[in-house]
């Protein structure tokens, strides 16, 4: 069985439709509830589904379209969030035990953006842990699966969002990328991933793991379902510092421009025998596509790229160390019964955390500890400044750099949980993109020519230049044509 | 480097986790693993390398003004405590 109409339109799509009265947001968002309801069971992609606040949201839209007063492209459209955006009165965890039952009294800016928007709001997704994993093993609720391949990972952190889009469960989603945790889950699910510049998304009410890293971004089925997402909830917010001011521009304007004229940047450095010959085949199929649609390709060289997985792995567990010394059983969620305060503090975090989350915080805080602090934590943000040099160097000469998502297809569930260096360098090839506060996507590039599984194409580009990335993603796309519907999860 | 259990437990008490003992030795092995992959930016020189401290330049974040807006009711914000009294968060004793 697949998806049944109106489950298989894009949101640029459905959008259309709902617009025209072709259909209603009602009749839509029952059909994403019993999509679910059939599939995600062997899926695990949504840790809570939340129908009727979803059909409530939904009638409202009908009833503001009946009255002409639904001018967003996103209302009355079902759309679901990774579990690490406050939802008020929707019970948010982040995929941890030591947020069980919290229920937050306010929505994060997304959140708000998304209701003022009309979206229906369907549920909370899947995730690792305070987004800490790259393949959504480390969520303390059970994992989930890849819809091409239920006995692989879907890739994490947003592994849930990925899977959920990839499976025609929703029509969009959001997630956060600290080292690839939108793109690297787009990618093993054939779908599209955007991890917008540093600052470009609010980040207020999103629960915070490294803070110099972490930005919001979305997940769609198209080029154009990724634009239409991200213009909704892009631009200031006065309640977070981190927000930039930069002006929004209309994403999907000059989105079919194509690939003319355009340089892009090949990187010696991602091109030197650490990838999976299938993915490197399709990788290099995309750039010859791109030069016969008239793009030039121009070698760049990223000549610290080979650092950027040592210095992330001081970065963002010194950052985490200190934004998850929150979890202490003092103001929400489970609390060790205990005769002492410290007591407490150790026993409410020794059962709430999971392994990658006590990893983390202890290698946060051994680099940050006094007589560490310089050797690595300062270290590190010095080999960020050489990360980020690189690539202005590169956009000297190019306007967006490409190269593969992920070393691998998706990976078998298991695989990798028990070896977590070889789990961090997974994400060789996203990391260096958060290192430099820099907007990355991934667009699906095919799938891999011995086991069929999707292949995600990186694009990396300048500081608030998404409009590029999606115009050069777009343009792969109408080429390769849409990615298929996985046939695995029916 | 090895990390030896004297170690990972001095940083456990810092973090405020109470450590099992099968997870003070399964962490002393994997962040030893880590350390020495790290050591790789020994092989960098950062002298006279400014270290970025902020992903934004500051130009993009301006200060707002300082005034008082609303916020969270003390009955929201205490809506997921585990234990309260009034409107106060509870804990057990702090001074015997």
């Amino acid at each position: 069985m697949s998806a049944p109409p109106p489950l298989g339109r894009s949101l640029t799509e459905l959008s259309a439709a709902l617009s025209r009265r072709e259909v209603s947001s009602e009749e839509a968002t029952r059909a994403v509830l019993s999509r679910i309801e059939a599939t995600d069971g062997r899926l695990g992609a949504f840790l809570r589904v939340t129908p009727e606040p979803a059909l409530e949201a939904a009638r409202a839209s009908d009833a503001r379209r009946a009255r002409g007063e639904a001018t967003s492209p996103l209302d009355g459209v079902p759309l679901a969030l990774k579990d690490i955006f406050l939802t008020n009165g929707v019970e948010t965890t982040a995929g941890s035990r030591i947020l069980a039952g919290f229920i937050p009294p306010f929505d994060a800016t997304v959140v708000d953006r998304l209701r003022g928007a009309g979206a229906v709001l369907v549920g909370k997704l899947n995730m690792d842990e305070f987004a800490m994993g790259s393949s959504n093993e480390n969520s303390a609720f059970g994992p989930c699966r890849n819809p091409w391949d239920l006995t692989r990972t879907p890739g994490g952190s947003s592994g849930g969002s990925a899977a959920a889009v990839a499976a025609r469960q929703v029509f969009g989603a959001f997630g956060t990328d600290t080292g690839g945790s939108i793109r690297q889950p787009a990618s093993l699910c054939g779908v599209v991933g955007l991890k917008p510049t540093y600052g470009r998304v609010s980040r207020y009410g999103v629960v915070a793991f490294a803070s110099s890293l972490d930005q919001v971004g979305p997940l769609g089925r198209t080029v154009a379902d990724a634009a239409t997402l991200l213009g909704a909830v892009a631009g200031h917010d006065p309640r977070d510092q981190t927000s930039s001011q930069h002006p929004v521009p209309d994403y999907l304007e000059g989105l079919e421009d194509g690939a003319r004229g355009l340089r892009i940047g090949v990187p010696r450095e991602w091109f030197q025998g650490g990838t999976e010959a299938g993915v490197e085949r399709r990788i290099r199929e995309a750039l010859a596509a791109f030069e016969a649609m008239g793009a030039r390709l121009v070698d760049v060289e990223l000549p610290h790229s080979k650092y950027g997985v040592a210095a992330y792995y001081l970065v963002a567990p010194a950052e985490a160390s200190s934004n998850l010394a929150r979890y202490d059983g003092v103001r929400f969620g489970p609390r060790a019964p205990a005769r002492s305060l410290s007591d407490m503090y150790g026993e409410t975090r020794d059962a709430g955390f999971g392994a990658e989350a006590k990893r983390r915080i202890m290698l946060g805080t051994y680099a940050l500890s006094a007589g560490y602090h310089d050797a690595y934590y300062l270290k590190a943000q010095k080999v960020r400044t050489l990360v980020r040099q690189d690539f202005d160097r590169a956009f000297e000469r190019c306007d967006v750099v490409a190269g593969p998502v992920s070393p691998t297809v998706a990976f078998s569930l298991g695989e990798k949980i028990d070896d977590p260096l070889q789990m961090y360098l997974a994400d060789v090839y996203t990391i260096s993109c958060n290192l430099a506060a820099l907007p990355g996507l991934s667009v699906p590039a095919g799938l891999h020519p011995g086991n069929g599984l999707p292949v995600g194409l990186q694009l990396v580009g300048r500081p608030f230049d998404e409009s590029t990335l999606l115009r050069a993603a777009r343009a792969l796309e109408r080429e390769l044509g849409p990615s298929p519907a996985p046939e695995a999860i029916g | 480097m090895a990390l030896s259990l004297e170690e990972v437990r001095r940083i456990a008490t810092l973090a405020r986790l109470r450590l099992l003992p099968h997870e003070e030795a399964r962490l002393a092995g994997e962040l030893s693993a880590i350390l020495d992959y790290v050591q790789l930016l020994e092989e960098l020189d950062v002298s006279g390398v400014e270290p970025m401290t902020h992903a934004l330049a500051s130009a993009e974040t301006p200060f707002r003004d300082d005034e008082v807006r609303p916020g969270l009711s003390s009955e929201e914000a205490l809506s997921n405590a585990p234990a309260r009294e009034g409107t106060c968060f509870q804990v057990p004793r702090i001074l015997e």
